[in-house]
């Protein structure tokens, strides 16, 4: 019953993603590598992603679980597909043909939609097994997309980087699964829960499961598992860095959330302090961290930081709420990324890609839309109202604020404080600052798209928020952890 | 019917249209400038003169909210777009709708670069502003009134002088820092209460443990943005280098949020709290009062003067706030609008000058009445205003005041007239230093005579401050029916804790 029309129709997203990347493998090894050819590669993967994105649209929105019980889908895990599809969307929708950072290879699309599969997998995982496949998948590609520029060492560095410390944390990840296998059982999630809800958390699942957590850490780069995301912002070329700073941390925040909120839901006071020690770690650490940055792509990776501090709060509250508030933070975050990576990658001088901040002096005479839009996303990071960024915040913090975590939102608001000073200083470059030599006037109509769609989302979520909210509030309802909405 | 229309929707958001207009006119540089200026005045001057409809309509002695709008927001959640005015509200309302064509004439000359990105800025921030006041909905109120700090760090920091950025950051920063505790106690009150509706939550008895803390939530914000001794010191950099109209806005508007706040929130929702923290905050004002009157006396920048002396004005406003009775916040509110006024009116009076000699020190004037002889006698109005002389909107306030806190402590009412005293004798001086003596420096004898621009400016301001000096009653019938069912609520719970005591 392997191949019932329930499981094909249950899993269609992943089945097209499949299907296309294999499709892509073939194509980029017989085209060969002229402009043209490229192009094709880059148009069927938009393709493919489209059509994964649609197939959104009929999946089964009550829960099940297929394959044995190894692939699960419910509301919410679909709406978190629904966002990394978007997100990896994005990022390769904005890899014009001329962005010659290394990445210009047609081997570069088969990975991210590798990877991107590999994130659909993870987010559906219903077994440890499962999880660790879906994961590995999703990694091992953004390994080598990492080190893709061979010319710069950086980049080399990078993907050297994040392989290792990538490969020691599956490794905690691994050791915690074995773990939490030896003392429950099984490694099929609903039996795991089952266990945990009739015998309690024994001591042996809970030191694997803080492995578990960590490993998932890592994946999220929460501290003090983020040593490798500064390097490897700006070490990979930065249509890379786009993609990691928009989908990956969605499918591996959601996962971090099924594991918690679901597999773990009787142990909640258990990882509650370990995500709580998480969550306040990444909000102090990514916030004073980006003070001293200079480099735009390193001060967003300690943005990203901070950014998974805020959700993790949401997390650390351990109630469907919670869960909500994670769920909004991570839809305005991928509109703030993606629009803030659409300029990014748009910073050229003199045909060289620049990425310092100091590049950005000036930028609101030269290029006063992108400055304009750079401004709102920096805002809006900074939990400025009525932007998206402030709403994310809010739905998290309540969550946290409900569940009694009231010293956990001083925290994080109070460094979102800090946090509004590096953004401010973008602000500050761009428009109290003029521009010694500005940056070339070129607007590739693919960035502006989606710098103008990401614009219009984070100024208008007030718009959103609504329907937004309710739908949120009516998927997590699934969630076996207490209610309190 | 006029009643039926969305009247306080359209006064917020008709500053929006503005920018939009803005943004669709083109053509080349300068006369896009010149568009974008005639269009902030125009819908500016229009947005002022549908706000006067909330005048002419509103009803003073029904206590209750009047023009009440309500649609659905954020379904199932207790969260609305919830627009309403009450005899607190309105008056700033009106100032904000006042003050803004104001500031945007003021800058006619005086803004050179991004002429159009200014008034886009202005226009937005007279948005924020009247939304904030009009706002019946506290997820609403935070929207605006975080959303003011947007446009007023770019005026600062784009327009401003030669330590902007310094300026601007300190201030974006230090109200961000308050007003995010406040946010934590709106959630707090929202998860209470279960909906952030204003008179509900103005109805719901929150217990006296969580009013004291969610009091010390509101009260970091409200203290800067008032702001009171300690944390005031963002606000003499910021007026110093905000351009003049800035300077306008952020004295005659944003200043009075603070106290908004306080009269809307601290002390009908907090009654306990605000009873337990009065002496604390009657502290905090004398000392800003006298100590900010002493700083005021040793500047050598006017605009620096005019900022101390906001800050001493402000403090008066939260003694009569926390006095907690009828004449205590009466007065506040009095002195809140008529400081309005007056702190803009001498802003620009600041700017008057600075246009002509591009420096602020007040020893590079002197004699200015034997050049400028109409400017003297405007400032001279202006000045005695802001000392409280009767027959002008400053003294209503500043004896209301006083007759509150005599009322509640007699010690605190002695030291707050110790500051009118100083504050007397800093203003008259910096008039005396300015002004009179015999114009002797090259570049003030070449100072040229106001034009009709600014007397177009400072007629409406001085024919408002001596208006509401002589003929306070159309401004007080407003404010008294809801200030006296406030301070009923206060005043006993003040007495619960007395008697508790």
């Amino acid at each position: 019953m392997l191949f019932t029309q329930m499981t094909f129709q249950a899993a269609l997203p992943e089945y097209v993603l499949v299907i296309v990347s294999l499709g892509l493998v073939l194509m980029a090894a017989f085209v060969g590598e002229s402009s043209n050819a490229k192009k094709m590669v880059r148009l069927v993967a938009l393709v493919g992603y489209a059509i994964a994105f649609a197939t959104i649209f009929i999946l089964p929105s009550e829960s099940q679980s297929i394959y044995m019980g190894l692939f699960k889908v419910d509301g919410l895990l679909v709406y978190m597909k629904a966002l990394v599809l978007l997100g990896a969307f994005f990022a390769c929708f904005m890899v014009n043909d001329d962005w010659s950072d290394g990445v210009e290879k047609p081997e570069y699309q088969v990975l991210i939609m590798l990877a991107t599969l590999g994130m659909l997998l993870m987010i559906s995982a219903n077994d440890l097994i499962s999880l660790y496949m879906g994961l590995e998948l999703q990694s091992l590609p953004l390994y080598v997309i990492a080190a893709m520029n061979t010319k710069s060492l950086k980049s080399s560095e990078a993907g050297l980087k994040y392989f290792l410390l990538g490969a020691l944390s599956s490794g905690m990840l691994l050791y915690g699964a074995s773990l939490i296998y030896g003392f429950t059982g099984s490694t099929q999630f609903d039996e795991i829960a089952s266990v945990i809800s009739q015998n309690g958390a024994s001591s042996g699942v809970i030191i694997g499961l803080v492995f578990l957590l960590s490993g998932l850490a890592f994946k999220i780069s929460a501290a003090p598992f983020h040593m490798w995301i500064p390097d490897v912002y700006e070490g990979s070329p930065t249509p890379v860095t786009a993609l990691f700073a928009i989908a990956p941390k969605v499918a591996a925040i959601t996962l971090l959330l099924n594991v918690t909120h679901v597999v773990f839901a009787d142990a909640r006071l258990e990882w509650m302090q370990v995500i709580i020690a998480l969550s306040v770690a990444s909000m102090l650490l990514g916030a004073f961290g980006a003070i001293m940055q200079k480099d735009l792509k390193r001060m967003m990776a300690y943005s990203s930081i901070a950014h998974m501090g805020y959700a993790l709060a949401g997390l650390a509250a351990g109630t469907q709420q919670g869960a909500a508030g994670v769920m909004i933070y991570m839809t305005t975050y991928i509109f703030m990324g993606a629009g803030t990576f659409a300029i990014i990658l748009m910073m050229r001088r003199d045909g060289v890609p620049v990425q310092k901040l100091s590049d950005l002096s000036g930028l609101s005479s030269s290029h006063p839309y992108w400055a304009f839009g750079l401004m709102i996303f920096m805002f809006s990071m900074a939990g400025i109202p009525p932007l998206a960024g402030f709403f994310a915040k809010w739905y998290v913090f309540l969550a946290a604020v409900n569940a009694g975590l009231i010293p956990l939102a001083v925290i994080g608001v109070l460094t979102s404080v800090v946090g509004a000073f590096y953004y401010l200083r973008i602000i500050k470059l761009m428009y109290f600052e003029d521009a010694d030599s500005p940056l070339d006037k070129i607007a590739p109509k693919e960035n502006v798209i989606i710098l103008s769609i990401s614009l219009l989302v984070t100024v208008l979520f007030f718009f959103i928020i609504g329907s937004l909210r309710e739908w949120t509030y009516f998927v997590v309802q699934s969630l076996p952890v207490s209610g309190s909405l | 019917m006029l009643s039926s229309w969305p009247i306080l929707s359209i006064v917020t958001f008709l500053p929006l249209i503005g920018v939009l207009f803005i943004l669709l006119s083109g053509g080349d540089k300068k006369s896009a400038e010149h568009n974008s200026k005639m269009l902030a005045l125009w819908v500016s001057s229009f947005t002022f003169i549908i706000s006067l409809i909330l005048y002419f309509g509103f009803d003073p002695d029904f206590v209750g909210y009047q023009f009440e709008e309500q649609l659905e927001w954020i379904a199932g959640s207790g969260i609305s777009y919830h627009l309403g005015v009450d005899g607190i509200s309105m008056p700033f309302i009106l100032l904000s709708t006042f003050l803004t064509p104001l500031a945007i004439l003021a800058s006619w000359r005086s803004i050179k670069q991004r002429v159009p990105e200014f008034m886009i800025a202005f226009l937005v921030l007279e948005t924020m502003m009247v939304g904030m006041f009009a706002s019946l909905d506290m997820m609403m109120f935070y929207l605006f009134f975080e959303g003011v700090l947007i446009p007023m760090f770019l005026i600062v920091g784009i327009w401003g002088g030669p330590r902007r950025v310094y300026a601007a950051f300190k201030f974006f920063l230090y109200t961000l820092a308050g007003s995010v505790l406040m946010l934590v106690g709106i959630m707090v009150m929202y998860l209470q209460a279960g909906t952030t509706d204003i008179p509900i939550l103005a109805q719901f008895n929150f217990p006296p443990e969580y009013q004291f803390w969610l009091f010390i939530g509101f009260f970091a914000s409200f203290a800067v943005k008032v702001p009171m001794w300690p944390v005031h010191t963002w606000l003499p950099d910021a007026h110093v280098e905000a351009p003049t109209a800035g300077s306008m806005i952020l004295a005659g508007v944003l200043l009075k949020m603070g106290g908004y706040g306080f009269i809307r929130f601290s002390l009908p929702m907090f009654p306990d709290a605000s009873a337990y923290f009065a002496p604390f905050i009657f502290a905090l004002s004398v000392i800003a009062i006298i100590y900010t009157s002493l700083v005021a006396l040793a500047q050598t920048d006017m605009k620096k003067l005019i900022a101390y002396s906001s800050v001493a004005h402000m403090g008066f406003v939260t003694i009569g706030i926390f006095s907690l009775n009828e004449q205590g916040i009466t007065g506040a509110m009095f002195q809140m609008i008529s400081h309005g006024l007056i702190s803009a009116a001498l802003f620009f009076c600041v700017g008057i000058v600075y246009d002509r000699l591009h420096t602020r020190e007040i020893d590079a004037y002197g004699g200015v009445a034997d050049v400028m002889p109409n400017y003297a006698v405007f400032f001279m109005i202006m000045m005695l205003a802001s000392v409280g002389l009767p027959g002008t909107s400053g003294f209503v306030g500043e004896i209301l005041v006083l007759v509150g806190a005599y009322k509640a402590n007699s010690i605190v009412a002695f030291f707050a007239a110790t500051g009118l005293v100083l504050g007397a004798t800093y203003m008259l001086w910096l008039y005396r230093r300015v002004v009179f003596g015999r114009a002797e420096k090259g570049d003030v004898l070449r100072m040229p005579l106001l034009n009709n621009r600014e007397i177009s400016i400072l007629v409406p301001l001085t024919v408002l401050i001596l208006w509401f000096g002589i003929y306070p009653a159309p401004l007080l019938d407003i404010i008294n029916p809801v200030v006296s069912s406030i301070s009923e609520t206060v005043s006993n719970a003040a007495m619960l804790t007395a008697n508790l005591q």
